[in-house]
């Protein structure tokens, strides 16, 4: 950012953009600064903001799976940037909601005013169970800085049910937010309308988190001068591509079942989607497969094209697809880009800081578990060699 | 005893007092402008649609399994065991999830409102609650809306069309659409002709997300014991590793 000020001037550019349509949302309401109407009630705060603002924050929960559960302590590296990005990804998903709810200052109304038959209701209590838990896995980072030594052994205790408490809050809604499309079957586009919508939502996080973890690794290495972790990341793509591959096989097997496979072929804006849908996802998995994943250009590429492949899935079940049905067209006004764009750039700005003063790229022996912690830096040393 | 409305676009002749009675019931304005606008909002909770040389309402249908009671995080929509679904404006966050989810595009916001709420035909709940008619019926002069008990209203349909089969479509709408509803249409036309959707589900919508949503606990059980078990093999792994005097298998892969 010093040597390129240009980028600093992007930055305050999007952030003055962003605070007037903030200001216009605030006084002159919804109507005034979105194309949403009753037709077409959800835009691109919900499809990008909370949708994809949601999947790009899953590195969190499975990285923490990796290390903590699977044990795989090589990863540990990688682990503090996920979770960092999974805590700031979350806390700027409801700053998206305070945007996009009609009364932001009742967002607590979900907390005492229960409708246990409700999506939106599971979603509302997974999103702020899970902050609560990332901002307590984020916290040791925190006070290891000011060298706070009680609170760190009192989460030291409590990081096992912690740990698990997360990994099935992030399961449970990122397969929520598929099931709040279940109940369309009359409006979602048979494209991406199916009864396995959570299932697929959910595989598609792990893939979106591991992807993201690469392109951060890639982008952090860059930054700071630090030798990307290849064998590490290259581990993580194999991964991915396998993952990829099991939930491109298993969409394919859903349209087929439900017949809806011959639509691909329509010559619809929606089929032309969902095939640039699909082609960001299949093709970094045959680059992974095709063995280039010691060249941290193509990793990083095959990163880039699976998050990219995430983003035009959401965008396509929560705006492509709903679209036909609801007889109107919508594209974003201009200050809704402005605030999902000011919000991007927040996020950047707030990781970029925290990266710089906090310990987020060095492992010390505090955070490790009683006993491990010599072997983990070892290991760390080693990977680093 | 469950109330119903009963729509027969065979009578109705575009007068549009059903809009006027309905806008003055809720306080909002009413003139030839906002009549010309066919088409439901915050401001227009029923409305009259010409397709052709017919005309067809459009109101809140008031399903038996309201898609909207059920997809509203707050519970801000109820259905009332008089039938009118009915919406408490003072739970709602507006995350507009109702607008969204519903198959019959009924619910309206108010879009330019700062401090905005969800708007529908709650059926005139309190009048009904009292044993009077609804807004739209009391004014309707040509017997095109009835509203009184369920059965009652079910029983006219059927006599309407049995009296003269020609001019009616063998089929009442919403008797069985979506669950069945307790707003009821009768038409010449086949009903897509009205603009009415024909191919929505015979069976309600709420259970789709349900059968998900029920299985949240016993997802969440298993997956924590699941969790809590992998946990425990790979950490146990490593200290029988450890008391061996070993390092953990894996090492070797580190160092390659």
């Amino acid at each position: 950012m010093r040597r390129v000020p240009v980028w600093k001037w992007v930055f305050i550019a999007l952030m003055a953009a962003g605070a007037y349509a903030t200001y216009l949302r605030a006084f002159h309401g919804l109507g005034a600064v979105t194309h949403l109407s009753d037709q077409f009630p959800w835009g691109i705060w919900v499809a990008f903001d909370v949708l994809c603002g949601v999947g790009l924050a899953a590195g969190g929960f499975t990285l923490v799976a990796v290390v903590h559960i699977f044990n795989i302590e090589k990863y540990r590296p990688i682990l503090r940037p996920a979770i960092l990005t999974a805590f700031l990804g979350y806390l700027l998903v409801v700053l998206a909601l305070m945007f996009d709810l009609g009364r932001p200052d009742r967002i607590w109304h979900a907390l005492v005013m229960w409708n246990p038959r409700s999506v939106m209701f599971e979603v509302a209590w997974c999103v702020m169970l899970y902050t609560t838990v990332l901002f307590l896995e984020f916290l040791p980072v925190v006070l290891e800085k000011f060298n706070l030594q009680a609170p760190l052994k009192l989460l030291h205790a409590i990081s096992v049910p912690l740990i698990i408490a997360g990994i099935v809050l992030s399961t449970l809604h990122q397969s929520s937010l598929g099931t709040l499309y279940l109940i369309v079957p009359h409006k979602l586009d048979p494209l991406w309308y199916s009864p396995l919508l959570p299932l697929f939502f959910f595989l598609s996080a792990i893939c979106v988190g591991l992807a993201m973890t690469i392109f951060e690794s890639w982008h952090s290495s860059r930054a700071f001068g630090r030798q990307l972790e290849v064998s590490l990341l290259g581990g993580m793509s194999r991964v991915l591509a396998v993952l990829l591959s099991v939930y491109l096989v298993l969409r394919f097997m859903d349209l087929s079942r439900r017949g809806a496979i011959g639509r691909i072929w329509e010559p619809r804006i929606e089929s032309y989607l969902f095939l640039l849908e699909v082609a960001l996802m299949a093709l970094p998995a045959l680059l992974i497969f095709r063995g280039h994943t010691r060249r941290p250009a193509v990793l990083y590429a095959a990163s880039v094209m699976a998050v990219f492949g995430f983003v035009t899935n959401r965008l396509n079940v929560a705006v492509t697809g709903m679209e036909r049905a609801s007889g109107v067209v919508y594209l974003p006004k201009w200050t809704e880009l402005a605030v999902t764009l000011a919000i991007i750039a927040l996020g950047f700005a707030i990781f970029r800081l925290a990266v710089q003063y906090l310990p987020i790229f060095e492992e010390t022996h505090e955070e490790n578990r009683a006993g491990n912690g010599a072997q983990a830096e070892e290991d760390y040393l080693l990977t680093r060699a | 005893m469950a109330k119903a409305i009963l729509f027969d676009s065979t009578r109705c002749v575009g007068c549009r007092e059903c809009e006027r009675a309905c806008a003055e019931k809720w306080g909002n304005p009413y003139n030839d402008q906002i009549a010309e606008v066919e088409k439901l909002s915050a401001q227009k909770l029923t409305t009259i649609e010409t397709h052709g040389e017919r005309f067809q309402r459009r109101l809140c249908l008031h399903c038996a399994e309201p898609t909207c009671v059920s997809v509203c995080p707050v519970g801000a929509f109820e259905k009332t065991a008089l039938g009118p679904v009915v919406y408490d404006e003072k739970k709602c966050i507006g995350c507009r999830y109702c607008i969204m989810a519903c198959p019959f595009q009924v619910p309206a916001y108010e879009w330019s409102e700062i401090l905005p709420r969800v708007r529908k035909c709650d059926m005139c709940y309190a009048r009904q609650a009292k044993g009077e008619p609804t807004a739209c019926t009391e004014v309707c002069p040509a017997d095109a809306t009835l509203s009184g008990d369920y059965e009652a209203m079910v029983a006219e349909a059927r006599k309407r069309i049995a009296d003269s089969p020609g001019d009616y479509q063998p089929y009442i709408y919403g008797l069985r659409e979506v669950g069945g509803t307790s707003v009821l249409f009768l038409s010449a036309v086949p009903f897509n002709e009205l603009g009415l959707r024909t191919d929505l589900p015979q069976s309600p919508l709420p259970p789709l997300t349900w059968s998900v949503l029920s299985a949240v606990p016993d997802i969440a059980t298993s997956g924590a014991v699941l969790m809590g078990g992998i946990y425990w093999i790979t950490h146990r792994r490593e200290a029988v590793a450890k008391a061996e005097g070993r390092r953990p298998g894996r090492q070797k892969e580190v160092r390659q």
